[in-house]
């Protein structure tokens, strides 16, 4: 489907050098992680894209199609499930996640720029419905004096009182959560390089987090118009799911305008999912189902061309 | 013989109900948790079809055409019930296992697809074949179905554990982890026929 209108421009970059880049970015994140929660979280890190990897290549032998081995999208998608996975799982977790992420998430569809939903999600919600008691099992942070070891969402959902956990604490990740979401600090890091390399735009993160913080903000424990934002849009995945995985350029709209509603869409189910679902966190379920629902919004939100109605 | 034969064997592999046909997908993806419900479903499901198939290509003259699908129910539905009684006083557990997917026989499509395409169109002999070929081959997916459920989603085959400390994946024992699984298995005989063809 053709959604822009003519003259393209031509640009340098290609898809690879993209990919590459976007691991780079969230080198900081995986650093972080490490320092947070031990050598344990580097291992899941590295099976996790190992096994992205021999998927990818294995498959590209047995379909007969272009090997794309490297050019960084497999190992993205393995980086990334393995930073939705909590520090300490078995180690078959990681390896199991990146196979079903490549093979059922990706290559199913006909490889990459294909696939309908993001495959790391795919992947990391796999993983949640086969195995929830490893996926919600989160160890406590090594380096820092933490507090407790469920992620604060769970422990905001079982109605317990969160006071022991500053803000501060949250942006700097000293708490309970998957190896790369618990960070702040680094993610922004790297979702600041790629809007300032432009491979990203505002509109899908900046709409996303908005909705969320809106929305958590009127509908507050205590009534209308006392949540608490700011710990919402701080705690679980919502930073590396909306600078990250909802950018996806495979599995999210082209126009600025699809992107917007992408993103208040996302931010929405988030907060419905936190406020009201049965999980404590909403954030990959959320962009899985604007995923399924990009079509028809890239359908509707179709550039006028000169010209025509 | 060998043409009745060929009638019974085209359900198994070349007309399969579940993988070619894709029919019946409801009960399949509902009671397939476990290999005794597969192949109880399946036995029960062989039943109906054939003893559907034989009536109906009996009194397929006497039909009016206008009014054939509820014909076709009512024959159904006798036989469903026959069954379903049957079930409950001699086997009461899987009648519970299986719970109302039993007397939703009626509304299987597979039952009802064998009758509008094939009985009131063939000969007695030829529909039994048809209904016979057809169960059989119900029954042999479910089995394959419900046995990688069991072995997967539960660890155990037939109830047995076969593997110790093996971790089940907790999805395939959920209707969302049947529909992946029978969607990976269609897709995977459908290589296998494009390859032979």
């Amino acid at each position: 489907m053709i959604v822009s209108t003519s003259p393209h421009l031509h640009k340098k970059e290609s898809v690879s050098q993209i990919m590459w880049l976007v691991v780079v970015s969230l080198i900081p994140t995986g650093i972080a992680g490490v320092f947070i929660f031990g050598l344990s979280a580097l291992w899941v890190i590295l099976l996790g894209i190992i096994s992205a990897l021999i998927t990818e290549g294995v498959l590209g032998l047995f379909t007969k199609r272009k090997v794309t081995l490297l050019d960084g999208s497999a190992f993205l998608t393995g980086l990334l499930l393995a930073y939705n996975l909590p520090p300490k799982v078995p180690f078959w977790l990681p390896i199991i996640g990146s196979f079903f992420a490549i093979a059922i998430g990706k290559q199913v569809f006909g490889g990459l720029g294909q696939n309908i939903f993001n495959p790391a999600l795919v992947g990391r919600v796999f993983l949640m419905a086969s195995w929830p008691k490893y996926m919600t099992i989160f160890s406590k942070p090594l380096n820092y004096d933490a507090i407790t070891s469920a992620t604060p969402l769970a422990l905001l959902k079982e109605g317990r009182v969160l006071e022991n956990i500053s803000y501060l604490d949250l942006f700097l990740g000293k708490r309970g959560g998957c190896i790369g979401e618990v960070c702040i600090l680094a993610l922004l890091l790297g979702a600041l390089f790629l809007l300032y390399k432009g491979y990203i735009s505002w509109h899908i993160p900046i709409t996303y987090i908005v909705t969320t913080g809106v929305l958590t903000y009127i509908f507050g424990q205590k009534g209308l118009f006392s949540g608490d934002w700011l710990f919402h849009i701080l705690s679980g995945g919502l930073i590396l799911g909306a600078f990250f995985m909802a950018t996806d350029y495979v599995t999210s709209p082209l126009t600025r305008k699809g992107q917007i509603i992408f993103g208040i869409g996302c931010g929405l189910l988030t907060a419905i999912i936190r406020l009201w679902g049965g999980y404590p966190e909403g954030v990959s379920y959320a962009i899985l189902i604007m995923n399924g629902a990009t079509p028809v919004i890239d359908r509707f939100t179709k550039n006028r061309i000169y010209g025509t109605k | 013989m060998r043409r009745y034969l060929q009638e019974f064997l085209k359900g198994i592999i070349r007309e399969n109900p579940t993988f070619v046909l894709a029919l019946g997908l409801c009960p399949t993806l509902a009671v397939s948790v476990s290999v005794i419900n597969g192949i109880g479903m399946g036995l029960a499901a062989t039943f109906v079809l054939l003893g559907s198939n034989i009536i109906i290509s009996l009194i397929k003259n006497v039909i009016p055409d206008r009014i054939r699908i509820p014909c076709f129910i009512v024959v159904i539905a006798t036989f469903v019930t026959i069954n379903e009684l049957v079930m409950k006083a001699y086997s009461p557990v899987l009648d519970r296992a299986l719970g109302i997917y039993v007397p939703l026989i009626v509304v299987n499509c597979i039952v009802l697809g064998r009758a509008e395409a094939y009985a009131q169109k063939n000969s007695v002999l030829n529909s039994l074949f048809d209904g016979l070929g057809m169960g059989v081959g119900f029954t042999l997916a479910l089995i394959l179905i419900s046995a990688i459920r069991e072995f997967l989603g539960a660890g155990t085959i037939l109830g047995h554990t076969l593997i110790k400390g093996f971790e089940p994946v907790f999805v395939l024992g959920m209707p969302s982890g049947a529909l992946l699984l029978i969607g990976l298995l269609l897709g995977f005989f459908n290589v296998l026929k494009n390859r032979r063809a």
